[in-house]
């Protein structure tokens, strides 16, 4: 048990007083950008899942340091409230190490690729920002915007840059499930997604 | 309480200058982002550099497009990496925007660059990747022109920290 020694002095003046619960502290503004959750890698798994995300937001990013377990490259897919249909677009522009500028696009597709994820390295070579505009929209298709690149040199040869839009073309529900899927392999137990909520007004 | 994503350093410059640092970065935050509108009067790759590491720990590789088309560009073993290019006007901004990613961890560091401008008759905008290869956390940025070009004045940089949960 702590024992304190009060003064006379301050047993004169009496304890301070304030009107404010701030007591002369500042107030905490919350920012608009703020982290939701969390997921890293297992090297068991190929699919990065975050539920349940609160329909508080006006959009959602994603921002990732990532590889794949085995030793090569793979594509990974985005995927929103466990849709597998054809139900997604996307378009392409990307610059490979090998060389070249290229575009690629697909409509009515299956969850679409938002680039490649590299594993022959031993660390993480790529670095993933998806922006999902307008997720909790019952009314709009959502739009997601994607800059997914890695320079991997260990093995020569093996960056990419891809800058790309997507679509899901649902309209009526909101997004609280979104899937990071690779293609083949799994996430490295190095790898790590984080997700961000951006308030709007 | 911290912000998740917080301005950690700005620079203005009041007067031409061929580089702009970020020194004594903390190592609180999961990523990096650098906000950089450049002015010049010679057109230059800006370049990055790490802990002022030149040794030749950098690779990238750039793709792009201006007015006269479309182009590829990679290098590997670099003293430097690239980040953006800063176009021949002292008036029309060039705007990169960087993601330095688990930029405190013990691993390589990958860094991913957007870049544009348009001055009403040429322009161009350019996507980068870069990867220093050093397992060092990031705790210095030294913005430069590629080829030695100054930055001019009005140029500004600003560092933001990402806090993840």
């Amino acid at each position: 048990m702590a024992v304190s020694r009060v003064s006379t002095s301050s047993i004169k003046q009496g304890f301070p007083k304030s009107r404010s619960m701030l007591i002369g502290n500042a107030a905490y503004v919350p920012g608009a950008y703020e982290s939701i959750a969390t997921v890293n890698g297992t090297g068991s798994s190929g699919t990065i899942s975050f539920s349940s995300i609160p329909s508080t937001y006006k959009h959602l990013q994603i921002r990732y340091n990532a590889r794949c377990a085995s030793g090569a490259i793979t594509d990974h897919y985005i995927r929103f409230n466990g849709d597998t249909g054809g139900t997604y677009t996307k378009h392409w522009v990307f610059a490979l190490d090998s060389g070249g500028l290229y575009t690629s696009s697909t409509t009515s597709t299956t969850p679409p690729s938002l680039g490649y994820i590299q594993g022959y390295d031993t660390y993480p070579t790529t670095g993933g920002v998806v922006d999902i505009h307008d997720y909790t929209s019952t009314s709009n298709a959502k739009t997601i915007r994607y800059l997914t690149a890695g320079d991997e040199q260990s093995t020569g040869s093996q960056g990419a840059i891809v800058v790309g839009s997507a679509l899901w073309m649902n309209t009526t529900n909101a997004i609280n499930q979104i899937e990071l899927v690779l293609a083949s392999s799994n996430w490295s137990s190095s790898s790590s997604f984080s997700l961000y909520g951006i308030k709007g007004d | 309480m911290a912000l998740t994503y917080e301005p950690i350093s700005t620079t203005t410059l009041s007067s031409a200058a061929n580089s702009i640092t970020f020194s004594s970065i903390p190592a609180t935050y999961t990523d990096l982002h650098l906000v950089v509108t450049t002015l010049g009067a010679t057109g230059d790759y800006i370049s990055i550099r790490f802990n002022g590491d030149t040794s030749t720990n950098y690779s990238w590789i750039i793709g792009g497009m201006d007015n006269t088309g479309t182009f590829q560009q990679k290098a590997t073993g670099q003293a430097q990496g690239r980040i953006g290019n800063s176009m021949n006007s002292a008036t029309i901004p060039t705007v990169t925007r960087t993601d330095i990613f688990s930029y405190a961890g013990s691993t390589y560091k990958t860094v991913n660059s957007t870049s544009g401008s348009d001055i009403n008759g040429s322009g161009e905008v350019r996507v980068f990747t870069n990867m220093w290869r050093s397992t060092a956390a990031i705790n210095s940025i030294l913005l430069r022109g590629d080829a030695g070009a100054n930055f001019a004045i009005g140029t500004k940089a600003t560092l933001y920290g990402i806090k993840a949960a």
